[in-house]
């Protein structure tokens, strides 16, 4: 598959983003939603997108998934052009919503990829039950999406994401709907398999603390039209001497506090106005700004 | 799974007795003649004395009744995928269908009727068949189009041809669709197969017994045969319902 056969070299970068702008236009009105977008996410490397909704998280995603035309700007994904990139599935995407088919078991639903690109049955299965155990639902892979909690569902959305080991998984907050402990187990799985499969990340999430914890770089955006504000380096997971830490080992740690300032700092911005969080954060600056 | 099929069948089983009673009171009560309104209990009796041919003549209508509906539903089915799968099929064929969905086509019967030999069944046929194909297309093709937002983006992302997204998701989601259309299309059916009957050809039918019976002034032995109409048609009715729910039961779905 894409990891075995069309392996990135190191010296490749997973993404390059090069001056992207994205405008919607129709019926008679336009919303530039992206504007001067550069950035590179280097192989095996683990990028959050935090700003304030409407920023153009989702839309800067679907980019590089070839999924929405830019308007402007070039992107490359393992050095080649997205529309090359999604041909050859080199990504995996985890939606916000988690998509999945009612009408298909849960294994079913992780064995979909697999299915369409022609793996034999035996071996999907195989696959899609260790995905499954991995993202603590192999006990209900004969039940229907519709039975399962809206976390259960965004976990089996998120087996399917990584059934194919894409070089690069984009996920648009993935683990919103989760609670605090499967949250924080997830976050340490998604870490683990990253590092496994050699994988880069961009990781949409509306949680500071969260993009601090998983990210080797966090990438503030600023709302209207969508930018990048700054861009935080964290980076916690590796020490000094090129060993890694465990989750405990980071969520207690002082540097992971000193992150989580910096990232909500980006956030505010220069002029002290909090950007991120909640339409209510938004309708509060509106109300400052009369 | 006994007890809710009695409560949901209790209700209407005592509302059809009572209404039933009510009947046989009014008509013995008020002395209504035979050829305004004849008893229940005088239906029952010529049905009872007339079963056997009732039950020939429904096996005739029957017997139209599912060809056409079958026929129909097939060749709905493969025009709405056809037109799912090709715009411009869609373009040229939907709005057809959908003017002959306002249209009563049983009117076409006496047309048909002097275009074949009046031994021919072929003529009923075709009419039951375009009942039964319109509500069998105007819904497969309606489940065939419906493709959320994000299961459009998920096939995309996986680079799935237009024939992945219809054999994945388009006919698994236009499955409800299509048994929505599969009921409609089973009444459909017997009403086209017995009203075709109404304008000559064969006598061998259950429509053919209601008229030769009317202008025979027997008017229990006409609503006998009107009962057995009524029987034949729950009897597709029920058998489509049957299908659906041994089709569905190993899925949930996604509408509900
Ligand atoms: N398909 C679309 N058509 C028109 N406008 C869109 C479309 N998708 C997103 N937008 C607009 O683009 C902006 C960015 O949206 P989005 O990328 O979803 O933001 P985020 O994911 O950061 O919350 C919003 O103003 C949104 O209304
Ligand atoms: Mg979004």
């Amino acid at each position: 598959m894409s990891t075995e056969a069309g392996a990135p070299t190191p010296a490749q970068p997973a993404v390059v983003l090069t001056e992207i702008g994205k405008t919607f236009s129709g019926r008679g009105r336009s919303v530039e939603a992206l504007t001067d977008i550069d950035l590179t996410v280097a192989a095996g490397e683990f990028v959050s997108l935090i700003g304030p909704s409407g920023c153009g998280k989702s839309t800067l995603l679907r980019v590089i998934a070839d999924l929405l035309p830019p308007t402007s700007g070039t992107v490359l994904v393992n050095g080649k052009t997205a529309r090359q990139a999604r041909l050859g599935r080199e990504y995996g995407f985890a939606f916000q919503q988690a998509g999945l088919l009612d009408w298909r078991t849960v294994l079913a639903n992780v064995e979909l990829p697999l299915e369409l690109h022609g793996m034999d049955r035996a071996e999907r299965r195989r696959r899609a039950l260790e995905l499954l155990d991995m993202v603590g639902l192999a006990d209900f892979a004969k039940q229907r999406p519709p039975q399962l909690s809206g976390g259960m569902q965004q976990r089996v959305a998120i087996a399917r994401a990584l059934a194919e080991q894409p070089a690069l998984l984009l996920m648009d907050e993935p683990f919103g709907a989760l609670d605090e402990m499967t949250r924080e187990r997830m976050q340490d799985e998604l870490v683990r398999i990253a590092a496994e499969t050699s994988a880069a990340v961009v990781f949409v999430t509306h949680s500071i603390p969260e993009a601090a914890y998983l990210s080797d770089r966090v990438v503030v955006m600023s709302q209207r039209p969508g930018r990048i504000a700054q861009i935080v380096r964290v980076g916690l997971r590796q020490r000094a001497d090129g060993t890694s830490r465990t989750g405990a080992d980071i969520r207690e740690a002082p540097e992971f506090f000193a992150a989580i300032t910096q990232v909500r700092e980006a956030l505010r911005g220069r002029d002290g106005m909090p950007q991120t969080g909640s339409d209510d954060d938004q309708i509060s600056i509106a109300k400052r700004a009369l | 799974m006994l007890r809710r099929a009695v409560v949901s069948l209790a209700p209407p089983i005592i509302f059809g007795v009572a209404v039933i009673l009510l009947w046989q009171l009014f008509v013995t009560a008020r002395h209504i003649k035979s050829f305004v309104l004849p008893a229940p209990s005088a239906i029952w009796t010529a049905f009872r004395t007339d079963h056997s041919r009732i039950l020939t003549a429904a096996e005739h209508t029957g017997l139209n009744a599912l060809v056409g509906l079958v026929v129909g539903t097939l060749l709905a089915v493969l025009v709405a995928a056809f037109a799912a799968r090709l715009k411009i099929a869609d373009a040229m064929v939907t709005p057809l269908i959908a003017a002959l969905a306002a249209m009563p086509i049983v009117a076409l019967a006496p047309l048909l009727n002097d275009m074949y030999s009046s031994t021919s069944t072929l003529p009923r046929r075709i009419v039951v068949a375009i009942s039964a194909f319109v509500p069998v297309f105007m819904n497969v093709l309606r489940g065939l189009k419906r493709l959320s937002p994000v299961h459009a983006e998920l096939m995309a992302s996986y680079a799935a041809s237009g024939t992945a997204v219809l054999r994945t998701i388009r006919i698994p989601g236009a499955l409800p669709y299509f048994f929505t259309g599969l009921r409609i299309a089973a009444s459909l059916s017997v009403i086209a197969a017995v009203v075709t009957e109404y304008f000559g050809g064969l006598q061998d039918g259950l429509g053919s017994r209601i008229t030769s019976a009317v202008s025979a002034t027997n008017y229990p032995g006409a609503w006998a045969s009107v009962l057995g109409a009524v029987l034949l048609g729950l009897l597709f009715y029920v058998v489509a319902v049957v299908t659906e729910r041994l089709a569905m039961s190993r899925r949930v779905d996604a509408s509900q």
